[in-house]
């Protein structure tokens, strides 16, 4: 099983972002759950959501403890979380920045999902949306296919920009 | 058709592939999402369904009853308080032999104010009526809806059913659903006693004690009644539809000497856990209880029984291990874990087989007395 963690804030996308996933990891032919973590949520707080992938049914609702993945859609949630807790030896580490970030023992990318939304303008109520273009960085980290993240993309959003704001941040991530 | 959907939206698909006639609801968190989703269908014309938005979730079970007894299909969800402010309803509604389907998403009693899972709301309804079923993944929300309507509709049952689901952890996870085409599975719902204009009848009369004994009679009559009609439902739904259901899903119970019995979500899990157990040498199983109500007969001849309650009664115990207790003498553990959204894991189900204490109420997360 491949669990991973997405640490984001209210109202950015990361719940959508964990949903996008999990569909596209069944189009893949995967089993997959994608579980946000629902505490008194507001606008701009830290929220975690998790997401399983795996060859079998998955049995499990309790909260990943050990992710083999964490996302961090927010640099900031880092100044006040520890995304790092629990994140397996080795683990990979997806942030969402222009510049990359080093953590020792694990293995980390990053692509500014940011400034990917903006130049295709994908704004909702003043946040940039990253739900899209971070399915494109995880397909090139190979997550989950290409075409399975397209497809689970135009399932869930008719605005072709989404897909071309995947295509961009397939192009730019940097491992 | 393979998709993915949340629990909620999971309920909502079914209902409207039964086209109730009405839908009255009143919305709460965890369970808006069905009437939202149920609401843009009827907005959307997707389905005939008269949506009535009401004030009150008594007024939700209320407007339900006055249109089921014209022999309308009629729906509707809730929870928690939303439940409890049903109850003189709920009651009615079986009383009066409404065969209403109704999802609840279990959720905790307050105060102290708490939106997240557990079943002390619809266990406080076990005496009501009404059939309850609990489930335990997405696809079986949606497969338990549609088979609800069947059973309560039937001549042989003509009580309503109450599908529960838990608060967060599967109303509000994604996993993938795979819908049925339907057909004829669900046939027209023919309600003996609707009203007929042509054939004026009087309606919730008095009855003296002489008649009142006989009219709840009927009604445990119809509910023994229920489990043929549970089982000839869920024979004909494997038939149709590939998935097989029963009064419990059993893992792993062939050889086990100790088994773990839980409700919805924890009922799901404590399969990792057998799984766990079962490497370390422990001959476990697990029994996911599905019907509360009626209770089934369960077969646990010579077994060592964990049950695991994410409720409880005060000054009794566990609502789920006492009802096990009175029907079979084997040894009960049982534990209260899970409360309020109480994280609980497969390897903490698994510590509660290995460090079971046979007699014993243990609560999960107290650290004194217990």
């Amino acid at each position: 099983m491949f669990e991973i963690r997405i640490h984001s804030r209210g109202g950015q996308g990361g719940v959508t972002a964990a949903r996008l996933l999990a569909l596209a990891a069944i189009h893949d032919g995967k089993y997959a759950t994608a579980a946000p973590f629902y505490g008194a949520e507001r606008r701009g707080a830290p929220i975690v959501s998790f997401v399983r992938i795996d060859d079998r049914p998955i049995r499990i609702y309790s909260q990943i403890k050990k992710p083999d993945m964490v996302i961090v859609l927010d640099a900031s949630v880092m100044d006040v979380v520890d995304v790092l807790q629990g994140l397996k030896s080795g683990g990979k580490i997806l942030v969402n920045s222009q510049q990359k970030k080093a953590f020792s023992g694990f293995s980390s990318s990053n692509a500014d999902l940011t400034g990917i939304a903006l130049k295709e303008n994908l704004v909702v109520s003043g946040s940039p949306i990253l739900n899209t273009p971070v399915i494109g960085a995880l397909a090139k980290m190979g997550i989950v296919s290409v075409d399975s993240a397209k497809k689970a993309i135009r399932e869930m959003f008719s605005d072709e920009r989404n897909v071309r704001a995947a295509e961009t941040a397939y192009q730019e991530l940097v491992a | 058709m393979k998709k993915i959907a949340t629990g909620n939206k999971a309920v909502a698909e079914a209902v409207k592939q039964v086209v109730p006639s009405v839908v009255a609801a009143y919305p709460i968190t965890p369970q808006t999402e069905i009437v939202e989703q149920i609401a843009e269908f009827v907005s959307g014309k997707e389905i005939p369904t008269r949506y009535i938005a009401v004030e009150s979730e008594h007024s939700a079970m209320a407007a339900c009853i006055g249109a089921s007894i014209t022999g309308a299909r009629t729906f509707t969800a809730t929870s928690s308080h939303g439940l409890l402010y049903m109850h003189e309803m709920t009651n009615w509604a079986a009383g009066a032999r409404l065969p209403i389907v109704m999802a609840n998403v279990n959720r905790s009693i307050g105060p102290g104010w708490n939106i997240w899972a557990e079943h002390t709301d619809s266990l406080q309804e076990r005496d009501t009526g009404w059939l309850q079923v609990y489930v335990s993944t997405v696809q079986e929300a949606y497969d338990a809806t549609l088979m609800a309507f069947r059973i309560a509709e039937h001549n042989d049952v003509l009580l309503p059913v109450m599908v529960n689901l838990d608060g967060f952890l599967l109303s509000h996870i994604m996993q993938p659903l795979d819908t049925v085409d339907l057909g004829d599975f669900v046939p027209p719902l023919n309600l003996p006693h609707a009203i007929d204009v042509k054939n004026p009848a009087g309606y919730g009369g008095l009855t003296g004690p002489d008649q009142h004994f006989l009219v709840r009679w009927d009604i445990e009559r119809s509910m023994r009644d229920s489990v043929n009609v549970i089982e000839e439902t869920e024979k004909e739904f494997l038939k149709r539809f590939g998935r097989k259901y029963g009064f419990t899903e059993d893992y792993q119970c062939g050889d086990a000497d100790v088994i773990v019995i839980a409700m919805g979500t924890l009922g799901k899990e404590a399969e990792v856990a057998i799984d766990l157990l079962r490497k370390e040498g422990i001959k476990a199983g697990s029994m996911r209880l599905r019907w509360f109500r009626p209770f089934p007969q369960l077969d646990l001849k010579g077994r060592q029984v964990v049950v695991i309650d994410r409720d409880y009664s005060f000054g009794h115990g566990g609502i789920l291990a006492k009802s096990i207790e009175a029907q079979t003498k084997e040894p009960v553990f049982s534990v209260i874990a899970g409360l309020g959204g109480q994280e609980v894991t497969y390897e903490d189900i698994a510590d509660f087989v290995r460090k079971r204490r046979m007699g014993e109420e243990y609560w999960f997360g107290v650290k004194v007395n217990v």
